[in-house]
């Protein structure tokens, strides 16, 4: 048994995968119980139709829309907690990196159309070049706005790179709306439509009425994101570098007098927070269709609140979060309106995802895979 | 250059000169403003005077009498003359009493609160909601509210009465947030904070259903405000249209008034801040930022103070929050974003964390940029845009420039930008925070004993 | 390095004077009127706020020419509110300041417009809305404040009695985007719906702008025959794409929020597919009415990009602005007229503007409001004008309310 568990194939791919569909499983199952219960619980208090009925009808899909929105926010997610990991400090200019990356590759696209060689090109070729393109450009910007604005505060307090991260942001956004605004006078960036990524497989799931249907894009959102969890989970785990990250993390000064050159190991840091958020943004677009300057905010927030809610600086505990957030999200926008008959709707969303996280942190204040570690500086 | 500025320092630091600076400053700045009271530059000038009241060694007695002729005679008099001004100097007051209340959490006690705004909002909703129409409205729907409903409460006076039920919903909403959270360290306590502030926001925006409590996007409107009496508006009405050249309406008395009304809770908030800040409690705040380990191995009682700090803070908020919702008879959701509670926020850090004097001119200086320095350059770009001018040498026309590059559409970018310069190059903030000074003299004093 | 520090300073100050003593020329040229604008120009509501800007910019170049007959020089003073009443507020008490401003286009916020028009009104200073539908803005009854778009508890009945009596939907779905505009619009909207008797299967308001899935989902569930979108087309836009990619195939409906040529650049053959799509509007589509055709040709000309929502409007309101203006300057024989005489002559005013005929009621509404509903025919920008006019609805306007 020690043997197998030792062995890269299991240790680098069987595991981590395992772990993702452990994760989905685990929240999807608990969830779907308790609104299946809350459904009979309740259904005598509604006449004219059948409460648990709706809440199966559409759970197969509410189940779909929230792992892949927690997949998104996962990938987001590890950015934040990665340099968390290594800086203690929040990077509140990641959403815009994500946000530059999923314009960059967006732009990259409306380039091939404007060609017009966006309809003979192989849709997959297509797709992964836009997504290289997003990650080198969010990565080497992650690098830039790392050096610029935060390595120059490395011994300040702590509440200092926040506000050098959040004037960053601000900066950041209203660059691209300015670069947007000279080249093409444009503020909406959309996504030009190509390949059969709208197109659904539908799959027949013995038990359930109807079919499942899933979109060719969603398949890929997940697919792209799994290979790139995996691939991080090696780096980390399997490479010297990512040795030499979790020593930085864990003690920056002996780290440096053991060899490493911390600097460097940041950098690599951002580097791969960046990339990560590149390619989030790039399928975060493929599955939204528009962006705009200012539309990174919003799942940056969520993301961060993931990364919290698995315990921030710890990459397992990212995607935990991530996806336990985007099922919550899910869940309670979907059902919210069908238990209160209209009263409270989709619009409190946001409010249940922050109370879970409140709820959550009550009992476990370090979050859900968060060790209590002892205060640091 | 630096060299420079400190020898001028130095040299108008003495007796006699500070007491010219000074009042030269602050009678010639009144000259200029009252002749030409759309010149920005004038408005500077008469701005500077009270930096140099503060950084100058005068007498204190003359700098309290300075100070208050200038706050109580000279501003609301060219205030009413250019009623802008006076908006500014409100604006600055506002937000200077929010930035001192976060100064208590964030800067004294260590608290990083990223949802300030919520207890702003506590407070603004409280007068909005008993001091409009909206509770004869609870079961109409948004926008569709008959014309003549009756007001709530007859006597807007109650407003005296609100401004400390204000301060205590704000202090209680405070407790409750900070009761759960007390477990949580740092980063954690940030995230919780920011889901407050996110929670009360998007309660305003959607509690107009099952019950209308807030009228939801569409705000509540009107608001009442308290009476003025007519008698000393008539006779103060007498004395000042011959000095401001106009005849004085009840609109600019109401800004006069909530100008004053904001003036008191500053001079409240920093007389408290001050004593807070040398009591046994702000001691308390000050190891618990420090380490809040050793704090509790000292004998604080950890609950009871972070709740004192959050009670404190959210309580200034709730209290301008009462007066801003009377000022603008008006309140809505958009007020109380994520982003005020980052310009709160960005004001105590770039005035200086935990230093009174340095919060209040942060907020200055935000506010002077956001909605004056900034508006008037790119007012004066678009007047350039409409004219025939061109660039010399290069023969460019200012016609010609695109319209892309304007530069009121980047506020948030030259914002953004002057954050990140100032955190580089002057991290401690505009003013560091006098207990840092100390304690680097303490330490001084020490290596000079040991030597 | 501080000599060339100190060269450098030099030479910045040296550059600004010379600028502005060129911009001083133009800036002291006698008899000079202002026209504000104030809306978002920062931020992420910028989209329309720059276009109302850059519309009532356009009138001022294009309309002025009377005005600079009789002498003066007109100038366009832009203010940003950053879509926040606090900024609003203190640019209106700036605007009020400068005695050359007559006359103000703004804003796009009824939560901006609102407290900022107390400091109109109290300054006698008239200002004409190229977007706020909230009924609060002119029930008030302030002489000062206009506006040349239909009221919220107008637009509603307009696109309900259409989908009721035209399209024959016996159920609906009503989404808003939680803007007083937007929200306002839908309440109506059900109100009407519910009187006709045609059956809301869900009411939803969402600040969302990317990912709909968590209300796509429960909308599905329901299969509603229409499905109305109150707010704007670059939400309402991704909103239908995906909705229709999801599998509905019922009616799409919206507000005049979605008159833009992007809604079709977002949503693509979304528009077209099943039901298909159709919105009011105030403005007829270019191809029917040559003057708002004109507009978006000369707009696109100057400002390299379409037109947003409102941007004509904003035209329409500087035009208003710039009429009242001339006719207030004719009766005080050339002088610079009173800021009162202007707001006067913009209640007696009437105007063959591009978005139809202007004139105001005793409150700053338009008497009547004439709506089209408009088919959408275009799978991309491009095709916009291919869009047809399915019906014309009139409605008078409600007043002081019920």
């Amino acid at each position: 048994m020690k043997q197998f568990t030792s062995n890269p194939l299991y240790k680098f791919i069987l595991f981590p995968i395992g772990q993702i569909v452990v994760f989905i499983l685990g929240a999807g199952i608990t969830l779907s119980v308790l609104v299946i219960l809350l459904a009979y619980i309740f259904r005598g208090s509604v006449t004219n139709l059948d409460l648990v009925e709706r809440t199966l009808v559409i759970l197969p899909k509410v189940l779909i829309d929230g792992v892949t929105i927690g997949f998104v926010y996962a990938t987001i997610a590890l950015g934040y907690t990665m340099v968390y990991g290594v800086l203690e400090f929040i990077n509140f200019s990641h959403s815009e990196i994500f946000m530059v990356g999923g314009v960059v590759g967006v732009e990259l696209l409306r380039y091939f159309d404007a060609q017009g060689t966006l309809a003979t090109m192989n849709q997959y070729v297509v797709i992964t070049l836009a997504i290289l393109l997003g990650m080198i450009i969010a990565g080497s910007l992650a690098v830039t706005v790392e050096r610029v604005a935060y390595k120059p505060l490395r011994n300040a307090p702590r509440l200092v790179p926040l506000i050098s991260a959040i004037g960053m942001s601000f900066f950041l956004q209203d660059t691209v709306r300015l670069i947007l605004g000279l080249t093409t006078g444009e503020f909406n960036v959309i996504l030009p439509k190509f390949g059969t990524f709208d197109d659904f497989q539908t799959f027949t799931v013995p038990g359930l009425a109807a079919p499942v249907q899933l979109q060719n894009k969603t398949i890929l959102l997940i697919a792209v994101t799994i290979v790139m969890l995996v691939g991080l989970n090696y780096l980390v785990n399997g490479t010297k570098v990512g040795k030499a990250i979790r020593a930085v993390a864990q003690d920056r000064p002996t780290a440096s007098l053991m060899g490493i050159n911390v600097n460097l190991i940041i950098s690599i840091t951002f580097l791969i927070g960046g990339t990560l958020g590149g390619a989030a943004g790039v399928l975060f677009a493929l599955k939204v269709t528009r962006l705009d300057p200012f539309v990174g905010f919003f799942p940056g927030l969520k993301a961060f609140t993931a990364a919290v809610l698995g315990g921030i600086g710890n990459l397992t505990g990212a995607l935990l979060g991530g996806i336990v957030l985007g099922l919550l999200e899910s869940f309670g926008a979907s059902y919210l309106g069908v238990f209160t008959q209209g009263a409270f709707g989709a619009e409190y969303k946001d409010i249940f995802a922050f109370a879970i996280l409140i709820a959550i942190l009550i009992f476990r204040p370090s979050g859900l895979l968060g060790q209590t570690v002892g205060q640091k500086a | 250059m630096k060299q420079f500025f400190s020898n001028l320092y130095a040299a108008i630091n003495k007796e006699p000169w500070s007491y010219i600076v000074t009042f030269g400053l602050m009678i010639i700045g009144s000259a200029l403003v009252y002749a030409t009271p759309r010149s920005l530059t004038a408005f500077l000038i008469l701005l500077l005077s009270p930096a140099s009241m503060y950084f100058l060694k005068m007498n204190n007695k003359v700098k309290l009498f300075a100070g208050l002729v200038l706050a109580i005679i000279v501003l609301p008099v060219l205030g009413i003359r250019n009623i802008f001004y006076l908006e500014v100097i409100f604006q600055i007051c506002v937000f200077a009493a929010l930035a001192l209340g976060l100064n208590i959490v964030v800067g004294m006690a260590g608290l990083l609160d990223l949802g300030y705004v919520a207890f702003y909002a506590v407070g603004a909703y409280t007068w909005a909601f008993f001091g409009s129409k909206q509770i004869s409205l609870l079961h109409s729907v948004p926008g569709a509210a008959p014309a003549n409903a009756p007001y709530f409460l007859e006597n807007p006076n109650w407003f005296w009465l609100f401004i400390f039920l204000g301060i205590g919903l704000a202090a209680f909403a405070g407790i409750l947030l900070g009761l759960p959270v007390l477990r949580l360290r740092g980063d954690y306590l940030a995230i919780v904070t920011l889901g407050f502030g996110e929670v009360i926001r998007v309660l305003a925006l959607n509690l107009d259903k099952p019950i209308n409590i807030t009228n939801g996007p569409q705000g509540i409107t009107p608001i009442q405000r308290p009476t003025l009496p007519p008698a000393l508006l008539d006779a103060l009405g007498r004395v000042l249209e011959p000095i401001v050249g106009h005849p004085v309406t009840e609109a600019q008395f109401y800004n006069v008034f909530f100008y004053f009304l904001a003036l008191a809770i500053i001079i409240i908030a920093v007389i408290v801040a001050r004593r807070l800040d040398d009591s046994r409690i702000g001691r308390a705040w000050t190891a618990i930022r420090e380490d809040e380990t050793a704090a509790i191995a000292m004998g604080i009682p950890l609950v009871k103070m972070k709740l004192a700090a959050f009670a404190s803070g959210a309580a200034f908020a709730g209290a301008m929050g009462v007066i801003y919702a009377a000022n603008r008879t008006f309140v809505s959701p958009e007020t109380f974003s994520f982003l005020q509670s980052i310009g709160v926020l960005s004001m105590v850090i770039l005035g200086g964390l935990g230093s009174i004097p340095g919060v209040i001119i942060g907020a200055a200086v935000v506010v002077f940029l956001n909605i004056q320095v900034l508006q008037t350059f790119s007012l004066y770009l678009s007047s350039l845009r409409q004219s025939d001018a061109v660039i010399p040498i290069i023969n460019f026309a200012w016609r010609n420039l695109s319209t892309q590059l304007d530069p009121a559409k980047y506020q948030k970018l030259i914002f953004g930008l002057i954050l990140v310069v100032m955190m580089i190059f002057r991290p401690s903030g505009l003013i560091p925070a006098e207990r840092r000074k100390r304690e680097l003299a303490g330490e001084e004093e020490i290596d000079e004993i040991t030597e | 390095m501080s000599k060339r520090l100190n060269l450098v300073f030099a030479l910045v100050i040296v550059a600004s004077l010379v600028l502005a003593a060129c911009g001083g020329g133009a800036a002291t040229a006698p008899k000079v009127i202002k026209i504000a604008t104030q809306s978002p120009l920062s931020g992420g509501q910028s989209l329309l706020g720059v276009d109302i800007k850059n519309g009532a910019q356009l009138a001022l170049e294009q309309l002025s020419g009377p005005l600079t007959e009789m002498g003066f020089t007109v100038e366009l003073a832009p203010y940003d509110d950053q879509a926040t009443p606090d900024v609003g507020v203190a640019n209106a008490k700036a605007i009020v300041a400068d005695p050359a401003i007559l006359c103000g286009v703004g804003h796009l916020n009824s939560g901006v417009m609102i407290p900022s028009s107390e400091e109109y009104h109290a300054a006698g200073l008239a200002f004409v809305s190229p977007a706020n539908t909230n009924p609060v803005v002119t029930t008030r009854g302030y002489k000062e404040v206009n506006r040349i778009v239909g009221r919220d508890d107008v637009q509603a009945p307009v696109a309900e009695a259409y989908a009721f009596n035209e399209l024959g939907a016996k159920s609906v779905y009503i989404i808003h985007d939680k803007t007083a505009y937007g929200q306002g619009v839908a309440e109506f909207f059900r109100k009407a719906a519910e009187k006709d008797g045609l059956e809301v299967k869900g009411f939803e308001g969402t600040e969302e702008t990317a990912n709909f899935d968590a209300i796509i989902t429960p909308l599905l569930a329901a299969n509603p025959d229409v499905v109305f979108f109150s707010g704007i087309y670059n939400q309402a836009g991704v909103f239908f794409k995906q909705a229709r990619d999801a599998g509905y195939e019922g009616t799409f409906m919206g507000t005049d929020g979605m008159d833009a040529s992007g809604l079709a650049d977002l949503a693509g053959d979304a528009l077209v597919k099943g039901g298909g799509m159709v919105y009011t509007s105030v403005a007829g589509p270019a191809s029917a009415y040559p003057k708002a055709a004109k507009f978006a040709e000369d707009f696109k000309a100057k400002f390299g990009a379409a037109p947003q929502p409102f941007a004509a409007q904003g035209y329409d309101a500087a035009a208003v602005c710039l009429k009242a203006i001339e006719n207030a300057a004719k009766a005080a024989n050339g002088e610079i007229p009173t800021r009162a005489a202007v707001a006067d002559a913009i209640r007696a005013l009437t105007l063959e503007g591009i978005t139809g005929t202007i004139s105001f009621d005793s409150i700053g509404d338009l008497p009547k409001a004439k709506y089209f509903i408009i088919k959408v025919n275009a799978t991309s920008g491009a095709e916009w004008d291919k869009n047809e006019i399915v019906a014309e609805l009139e409605f008078a306007s409600p007043g002081m309310g019920e």
